[in-house]
């Protein structure tokens, strides 16, 4: 049985699938507590953060699972998984699951129309890059403990606390990108920092 | 579905748009998006779990019972619906009427439906929708008609079903249409592949990108006759990626509630133990309609073919 687990509540768990089967994993959905027992990583994937957030608050043993899970094993979060990581959400402001410490703001750089691919710096040794933006979470701040490893334009863009590797964009859409090569060596050494 | 192998890039879209178009609609999977008439369905489907509205004057049942000509909502209750909720904001288009999705796009919906639960505005031509940054959803009956609207430019295909009707059996018969269309293009040597894209009126090179993997380019949803929990994951199980939800909700005797259970069923679709639980002490569906009462010139599913 496979090990990496992702979020299957909803969203695009499908096209991560898909990333990581290129690369010779697969993924285990996860919809019910016991799907997360004896994970080795964990991915939170884009779709609608209000969604996620409502059906992990109708299900509070999943809930309660998923924040013990979350702290031990490397995650990859993306676009509204990042949005459930953070500590302080605007734009509404809404309840968090608070691993991260980032204030964001939903759909910050605009409506669908505003969704575009845009190229990203990369920072400390990660590679320049490109992300795919849509209806995106802007990061407003970050906390001492947040490294950053890409900028759109001066905004963090992709970030890593801790296990958490947390991106505004979806890797999963592109053919090949660095952060999902940086998801897996961050599982094969059991990285923690 | 063979994910291990590149699916290649999908003809008629730039690879900028397979990512930001397609890619958007793909965020919609294992969702609901519901229909509402005002910002207070809109934030009780929000608050559901929705995961995106379609902004509407009227429900595709009163459409049909009161009749009219059925146009693009009313922009002031479109407006109003974008502020009340931070969830995606849809709206419909007349078939054909290119005008009523500039104005849209115009307005910053983040999607548009071309959709024949509006009264058609062009009998032969659909809106081209490569003209448009924002995505375009359609309605299909069936494989040639869903691959004619991604030929033109939609990013999400949906079945057509009976809107209005709170009745399955079409949405049924449509989604199995698409996914045996699909099933015998996979198993279709060349020479057959181009006679399918010569009845289907597209180009070949789309048939052959299904043929080749297995499955429609865009996701694919489900729409026309959802009213219950148990019809929803009828859907999600004959394979769409996510549902919409019409009339089913708001002409229910219970919309928190029902749309609440909805969503979570599309969430545990293929878990009849889950299914059991949601549905269970829900109060009446949507009355619904027989298909075989309903004239002929009545049938929404028949406009723009």
């Amino acid at each position: 049985m496979s090990k990496i687990g992702v979020l299957a509540l909803q969203g695009d768990f499908r096209n991560h699938g898909a990333a990581f089967s290129k690369r010779g994993y697969r993924l285990r959905e996860i919809r019910k507590p016991k799907d997360l027992e004896d994970l080795e990583g964990l991915i939170l994937p884009g779709g609608e953060s209000t969604t996620l957030l409502r059906l992990l608050d109708r299900d509070p043993e999943l809930k309660r699972a998923l924040q013990e899970a979350i702290p031990g094993v490397p995650v990859l979060a993306t676009c509204a998984g990042l949005v459930l990581c953070a500590r302080e959400v605007r734009n509404p402001r809404q309840p968090s699951l608070g691993f991260l410490d980032l204030v964001v703001t939903r759909n910050g750089y605009g409506r669908q129309i505003r969704s575009a691919v845009v190229p990203l710096r990369g920072l400390g040794g990660f590679p320049d890059c490109e992300g795919v933006f849509i209806r995106a979470p802007r990061i407003l701040e970050i906390g001492p403990e947040v490294r950053v490893l890409a900028e759109r334009n001066g905004d963090p863009a992709l970030v890593q606390q801790g296990g958490i590797l947390a991106a505004c964009f979806h890797p999963e859409l592109e053919e090949d990108h660095p952060v999902l090569d940086l998801f897996l060596s961050n599982l094969n050494q059991g990285n923690r920092e | 579905m063979s994910e291990t192998t590149q699916p290649g890039p999908v003809p008629g879209f730039t690879e900028e748009e397979c990512k930001t178009k397609i890619g958007f609609c793909a965020q919609l999977r294992g969702g609901v998006i519901m229909d509402v008439t005002n910002p207070e369905q809109a934030r009780i489907a929000e608050d559901s779990g929705a995961a995106a509205v379609m902004a509407l004057e009227r429900v595709p049942a009163d459409i049909r019972r009161e009749g009219g000509v059925a146009r693009m909502a009313d922009l002031g209750i479109i407006r109003e619906i974008q502020e009340a909720v931070s969830i995606p904001v849809m709206a419909k288009c007349r078939i054909g009427h290119f005008v009523e999705a500039q104005i849209l796009q115009a307005l910053e919906v983040d999607c548009i439906d071309e959709s024949e639960v509006l009264t058609p505005a062009d009998e032969e031509r659909h809106v081209w929708k490569r003209d448009f940054p924002i995505p375009f959803v359609c309605g299909c009956r069936n494989l040639g008609e869903a691959l004619r609207r991604i030929h033109e430019g939609a990013a999400m295909i949906r079945t057509k079903g009976e809107a209005g009707t709170g009745n399955i059996v079409e949405a049924v018969r449509h989604m199995r249409a698409v996914v045996s269309g699909i099933d015998q293009l996979t198993k279709a040597g060349e020479e057959e592949l181009e006679a399918k894209a010569a009845d289907f009126r597209v180009p070949l090179e789309l048939v052959r990108w299904v043929a080749r993997n297995g499955r429609l380019p865009v996701p694919n949803f489900s729409a026309g006759g959802v009213a219950t929990p148990a019809d929803a994951a009828l859907m999600m199980q004959l394979g769409a990626e996510a549902v919409f939800v019409g009339s089913g909700i708001f002409k229910s005797d219970d919309p928190e509630s029902r749309a609440r259970a909805i969503v979570q069923a599309v969430t545990h679709y293929r878990d009849p133990a889950t299914l059991a639980e949601v549905t269970m002490g829900l109060k009446g569906a949507m009355k619904g309609l027989e298909i075989g009462n309903i004239p002929d010139d009545q049938r929404l599913a028949d406009r723009g073919i």
